[in-house]
């Protein structure tokens, strides 16, 4: 009697803490892994009170794959603008945010949300993060000391059997994201980066082929690792991983110089986005998390510390001089003339994307 | 209470677990299964719908079982993963009985404390014993830190990624799975038969293969299926130790339901997976109860 007393008082204390905790205001996010400054989630709670609760993904599928099933219980999630953000918004997935929480919308760069707005119209779901390409992450020592005439701007360096074949002997790091890399060969083919035609994807198979036995291992979040650890001379992945991978190795301090480059054919240009999910338990908090994230001098603080650039031109002047003059961290205007964008593709390309990113791995 | 009440509410309670926990998210994977992929939340269509008039209309769609059996990528995918389970099963039933015979026939103070040494790993997260490996073999592991400093390499053995550390994680996790059912029906064996095969001139070894295995064999099998089973749909350790060309059946399901989005085909897959496996064993399982009847 006495133990279903305890349990009975136990379920009301369940029961009774459930409305409580609503009133404490809670937050919960749903961000990629080392991409924001922990300090200004701190200082978030302590100039709100909201606490936060905060988890993280690695890989956009994943984030599609919760979002897809609906009631994952975020307040704000971070996708990226193409494909995964345009898909979801287009299958109802966010609340369109509310202007009047963010007076802090109008220190994003019009520039940057115009070409937002082509994944996400009139920028209604979505408020600009952090940004960024994708491209090369390189030891130019090691590089140079087995390919002394290979071009270290270029993706020729990867692309090309003749390079890769000797830069393989220094391990080579491929993503994982059939979703990031195809349209970048795509590209480098001198074809539609949205391209669904069979013939150009069996040359973007052929490709790949050609340069698989020179790949050591197919890695996103272990890129860093590798580069960083001297397992691998080159990789492909996002830049600002491929500019954390450099930092970690001169903290190592062990000989290991890591540089991020992008490549000169033009690099796949993405841009991640905050958003409010439709179902969302507490999206006042969450405006008044993209409200806060979207001041200038928290924003340089998560960019010193992921070395990502933001949308917020006025927090530029906030940023540390090493992290600001960094032109891989911000690119010259030329370079940045050269960048594309991605666009959705019918399930049925996607379907076909896949199978020569599994025949890429197997090497078959 | 009656005895028919009585045992009626003694089934119940195993049929209600079977209707909640594997008939009911059975009936779920099923239907969508025969869906139509879409793009919403979630991503496919109902199968249940309001027609124009009004009346209600079940829509089947067989597109995705017809892609299953034409595309011969998942088949090839599927037969990859058996083998790879039949490889891991008999590497486990390798290694497996000859510890169990020997825990079988240790004296009876040690017995216990072997068993136990077999289950110690299960105390540890199954994900950490993993990754474990990927410490041992990596290129500058131990494993090949050692050959290295014994001089009996120059270069680090290409060890990680590859088809043996594969089997090498599934055959560690699996392994107590085999040894268990092995030594129950070892222990129960009658010392007293190897005696009389002794006294009839067998020598040790024709006495193993006359009166031991042959009477192991219903714990060889329950090992083999304890092992074989879940080795098929394994996704872990040939993601984390296995190399890319590994495409087993599990990675072909979390490829299309993640990476292509495509939540019916998966399920129809997941159908198609459980249906091959399930089918053939309790055809088995039902003869080998008639035989064991007779």
């Amino acid at each position: 009697m006495r133990r279903l007393f305890l349990l009975g008082a136990c379920l009301a204390a369940t029961l009774l803490a459930a409305p409580l905790a609503a009133q404490e205001r809670v937050l919960n996010v749903f961000n990629w892994n080392d991409y924001i400054d922990p300090y200004m989630v701190q200082r978030f709670t302590r100039e709100t009170g909201i606490r936060v609760r905060y988890d993280v993904f690695d890989s956009l599928e994943t984030l599609e794959g919760r979002l897809s099933a609906g009631r994952t219980g975020y307040d704000i999630v971070v996708p990226t603008s193409e494909p995964t953000f345009s898909r979801l918004a287009r299958a109802g997935a966010f609340r369109p945010l509310d202007r009047a929480l963010l007076p802090n919308l109008r220190n994003l760069d019009p520039a940057l949300q115009a070409q937002v707005a082509a994944s996400d119209p009139e920028n209604r779901f979505g408020a600009l993060y952090l940004w960024g390409t994708i491209g090369l992450g390189l030891n130019a020592e090691r590089i140079r000391a087995l390919a002394p005439d290979a071009p270290m701007d270029s993706l020729a360096l990867l692309m090309d059997p003749q390079h890769a074949r000797r830069i393989a002997r220094c391990g080579i790091t491929m993503m994982d994201s059939a979703i990031d890399v195809i349209p970048t060969v795509l590209h480098y083919l001198g074809k539609d980066p949205n391209s669904t035609d069979a013939g150009d994807l069996r040359e973007v198979e052929r490709a790949l082929l050609a340069i698989r036995p020179f790949i050591r291992n197919f890695s996103t979040g272990g890129a860093i690792e590798a580069l960083a650890g001297g397992q691998s001379c080159l990789a492909f992945g996002y830049s600002g991983d491929m500019i954390q991978a450099g930092l970690r190795a001169r903290e190592a301090n062990r000989g290991v110089a890591v540089q991020y480059v992008a490549p000169r054919e033009g690099a796949q240009l993405w841009f991640d986005l905050l958003a409010i999910p439709a179902d969302a338990p507490n999206p006042e908090a969450a405006h008044a998390f993209i409200n806060f994230l979207l001041q200038p001098d928290v924003m340089a603080a998560i960019t010193n510390h992921v070395r990502y650039p933001n949308g917020v031109p006025a927090s530029r002047a906030l940023v540390a001089p090493e992290v600001a003059d960094d032109p891989a961290v911000f690119p010259p205007e030329a370079l940045r003339a050269r960048f594309f964008t991605i666009g959705p593709v019918p399930q049925a390309a996607e379907r076909a994307r896949s199978r020569v990113w599994a025949r890429f791995k197997a090497g078959r | 209470m009656t005895p028919r009440l009585r045992r009626a509410l003694v089934l119940a309670l195993p049929a209600a677990w079977m209707l909640l926990f594997f008939a009911a998210p059975f009936a779920i994977v099923l239907s969508i299964g025969f869906a139509e992929p879409a793009e919403g939340i979630p991503p496919y269509a109902p199968l249940l719908r309001r027609g124009e008039d009004g009346a209600l209309q079940l829509q089947l769609n067989m597109a995705n079982l017809q892609l299953l059996l034409e595309d011969p990528f998942y088949a090839e995918a599927a037969l990859r993963s058996l083998r790879v389970a039949a490889v891991s099963a008999t590497l486990c039933l390798l290694v497996g009985y000859p510890m169990a015979l020997a825990i079988a026939r240790a004296p009876e103070g040690w017995r216990n404390t072997l068993l136990m040494l077999v289950v110690l790993p299960f105390w540890t997260s199954f994900l950490l014993r993993v990754t474990a490996w990927i410490g041992l073999l990596q290129d500058q592991g131990w494993i090949n830190g050692a050959l290295l400093a014994l001089g009996l390499i120059e270069d680090p053995l290409r060890l990680l990624y590859t088809d043996l550390a594969m089997y090498l994680g599934i055959t560690y996790c699996y392994l107590p799975f085999m040894v268990l059912p092995l030594y129950a029906s070892l222990s129960r064996l009658d010392p007293a038969l190897l005696e009389a095969a002794a006294d009839l001139g067998a020598r040790p070894w024709r006495g193993f293969l006359a009166v031991t295995l042959p009477l192991s064999l219903p714990g060889v099998v329950a090992g083999y299926l304890l092992v074989f089973i879940p080795a098929v749909g394994e996704f872990v350790i040939p993601e984390l130790l296995g190399g890319p060309g590994a495409q087993l059946i599990g990675r072909v399901l979390w490829t299309e339901f993640f990476q292509n989005r495509d939540w019916p085909l998966a399920s129809a897959l997941a159908v198609v997976l459980l249906l091959l496996l399930v089918l053939p064993i309790a055809l088995f399982q039902s003869r080998a109860t008639r035989d064991a009847e007779r």
